[in-house]
């Protein structure tokens, strides 16, 4: 008896093992994160009107999925993302590797730059890209300052090395004691 | 003591029951699979059915791989020969044995006698099967030497035509390369070549490691990312052969085909000129409807038409979309129909293909397809 619900134990231990990163590697490839259904309403100041109601903040899941980060990623070099914010290290468009955000860092906060544009030049893609991938965008957006589990955040780029993969990325925070230039 | 010797026969009868097992377990499933499944007849089927056609190395339509076809049929003649003789060997040492067996036994003779006549015979026949064995390796291996020299040193013409093959996941871009760079043409997925004039080729890849292969005219060669490789073939003999990405490279590698047309002179000249041509302009409203869905929506972001604003680098050029045989790498002949449901679901019939699903009204579907279909 206490042989086999050793066994049981084990064999149970190890089926948690194998399926712990299905979610990771999952690939849909005609779904969106069930979470994020449309925040086109999305509220841009923190100011309300009346008793203020608590905003839960959304849920991306595309944050735990491999697969739809590496779109992601793709897609960043496809939209030529990289023309204006390089590869996160910013150029005529802000860095999107650091802790220091005009619009907001939250996953709905980088969607709905991404729809909408923002108006110092950054375009706006709607109507461009279906929902799912500007997700998948706002996945790897945030995974760049390290705010996605690590396990999940693409591992290497397919081509030159720019930069240390997004998987030992430490998570971006503000500098306190910035150097001064006289 | 007896209680030891017990138990090893137990083992041994233990042992002798599991290979019996697994004797008559493997009979079993090979009776099944050769006889009752009919599995048998239809690999029989595949293995005939496989030497001619226009994706066949058998079948052979250039210089090049005639040479390859001809040497693939000295490896099969000699090798074949060498088995049949093999085989008919060993039956006969099988049967002779037996022969002698029963005559030892019947004159009470020991089984075995030593004859040093016949052993001298039969070592001098291992001997000489060695050399044989060794004169075939060393023909093989001329023989396939001069054959790779051969293939690859097709002269190349003092104007050689010149065609970039790029490989994406999961489809070609095709372009060909003028002096004069607003001649130049993007296909996608079908190349078009003059019979009888070498053509190099030079294969880049994008992403991943892709290998070119069109069994009709050549050997196979890797796309290999951030590293040019060339090569140079020509088809003899007009006709439309099927290429295939011959390197696994991900979800619908095995979709990822082309068509090598290789066309007269004059025809190769005709379809040139029509293919530098900018893109037809729409001419009814339903056209124009269709121009405008596809410049407002998504499809620009990834797809160049000449003549107007889109230039999409991201799929393939579809300036002349409906003069192809076949869309989305040889996977659906070109309809409406099939450009439909392309258009409207390609996750389904590419699962995991880099165009995304699209849900227009049917108004605008409708539109969209006239429009494309234009676009000879
Ligand atoms: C034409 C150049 C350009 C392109 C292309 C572009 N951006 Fe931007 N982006 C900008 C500029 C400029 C800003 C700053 C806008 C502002 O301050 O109003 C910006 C801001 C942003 C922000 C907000 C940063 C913050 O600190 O809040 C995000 C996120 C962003 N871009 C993501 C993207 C993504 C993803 C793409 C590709 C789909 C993209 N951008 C393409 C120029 C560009
Ligand atoms: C995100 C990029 C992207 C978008 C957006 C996109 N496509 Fe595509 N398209 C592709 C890619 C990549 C292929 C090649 C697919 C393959 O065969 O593997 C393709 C293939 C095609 C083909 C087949 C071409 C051929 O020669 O095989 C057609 C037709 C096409 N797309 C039309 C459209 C239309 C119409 C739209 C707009 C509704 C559109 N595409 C939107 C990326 C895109
Ligand atoms: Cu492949």
């Amino acid at each position: 008896m206490k042989r086999i619900s050793k066994i049981l134990i084990l064999s149970l231990s190890a089926f948690t093992f194998l399926f712990v990163s299905c979610e990771r590697e999952e690939r849909g490839f005609r779904v969106e994160p069930p979470s994020a259904g449309r925040i086109e309403s999305k509220q841009l100041t923190p100011l309300q009107a009346g008793v203020p109601t608590a905003n839960p903040p959304v849920h991306n899941e595309y944050e735990e999925n491999a697969y739809a980060m590496a779109e992601g990623k793709r897609l960043f070099s496809y939209m030529n993302c990289v023309g204006c914010h390089a590869h996160g290290g910013g150029a005529i468009g802000p860095p999107l590797m650091d802790a220091k955000w005009i619009y907001g860092g939250q996953p709905e906060q980088v969607f709905a730059t991404i729809v909408e544009g923002r108006p110092n030049g950054m375009p706006s893609f709607r109507g461009k890209l279906p929902d799912y991938q500007i997700w998948q965008l706002a996945a790897y957006v945030r995974s760049m300052s390290g705010q996605v589990p690590f396990d999940a955040a693409p591992a290497r780029n397919d081509d030159m090395k720019a930069k240390p993969p997004e998987n030992s990325i430490e998570e971006a925070k503000p500098i306190k004691n910035m150097p001064r230039i006289p | 003591m007896n209680t030891d010797k017990l138990k090893q026969d137990r083992q041994e009868e233990q042992d002798k029951r599991k290979i019996l097992s697994v004797c008559i377990c493997v009979h079993l499933w090979t009776k099944k699979m050769v006889f009752n499944n009919r599995l048998f007849f239809v690999l029989l089927s595949f293995v005939l059915s496989g030497c001619r056609g226009s994706q066949s190395a058998l079948d052979s339509a250039g210089v090049q791989s005639a040479r390859l076809e001809n040497l693939w049929w000295l490896f099969f003649f000699v090798c074949g020969a060498i088995y049949l003789i093999v085989m008919a060997v060993l039956l006969a040492a099988f049967f002779r044995s037996r022969r002698e067996q029963k005559r030892a036994n019947s004159e009470t003779q020991p089984d075995v006698m030593p004859n040093p006549e016949r052993e001298k015979r039969l070592g001098n026949i291992v001997k000489g099967a060695v050399a044989v064995t060794i004169i075939v390796l060393f023909v093989f291996m001329i023989a396939s030497f001069r054959t790779g020299r051969a293939v690859n040193s097709l002269r190349e013409a003092e104007q050689p035509l010149v065609i970039k093959v790029t490989g994406h996941q999961w489809w070609w871009e095709i372009e060909y390369q003028d002096r004069i760079p607003s001649n130049n043409i993007s296909m996608a997925n079908e190349i078009h070549i003059p019979v009888g004039r070498p053509v190099k080729f030079e294969l880049q890849s994008t992403d991943v490691i892709h290998s070119f292969w069109v069994p009709n005219l050549h050997g196979k060669k890797d796309l290999i990312p951030g590293y040019k490789t060339t090569f140079v073939f020509q088809a003899d003999k007009p006709g439309t052969f099927w290429g295939q990405c011959a390197e696994f490279c991900g979800h619908q590698h095995a979709k990822m085909r082309f068509i090598v047309v290789a066309e007269s002179p004059e025809d190769f000249n005709n379809w040139v000129v029509a293919q530098r041509q900018s893109s037809v302009q729409p001419a009814t409203n339903l056209q124009k409807r269709g121009q405008e869905v596809f410049l407002t929506t998504t499809c620009a972001q990834c797809h160049t038409i000449q003549g107007t604003p889109a230039y999409g680098r991201v799929g393939p050029n579809l300036t002349h979309i409906a003069s192809r045989s076949y869309i989305a790498a040889g996977s659906l002949p070109n309809t409406k129909g099939h450009l439909g449901g392309w258009i409207s679901d390609p996750q389904k019939i590419k699962p995991g293909v880099r165009m995304p699903m699209n849900s227009y009204s049917s108004e605008d579907l409708q539109a969209l397809l006239e429009y494309l279909q234009t676009l000879k």
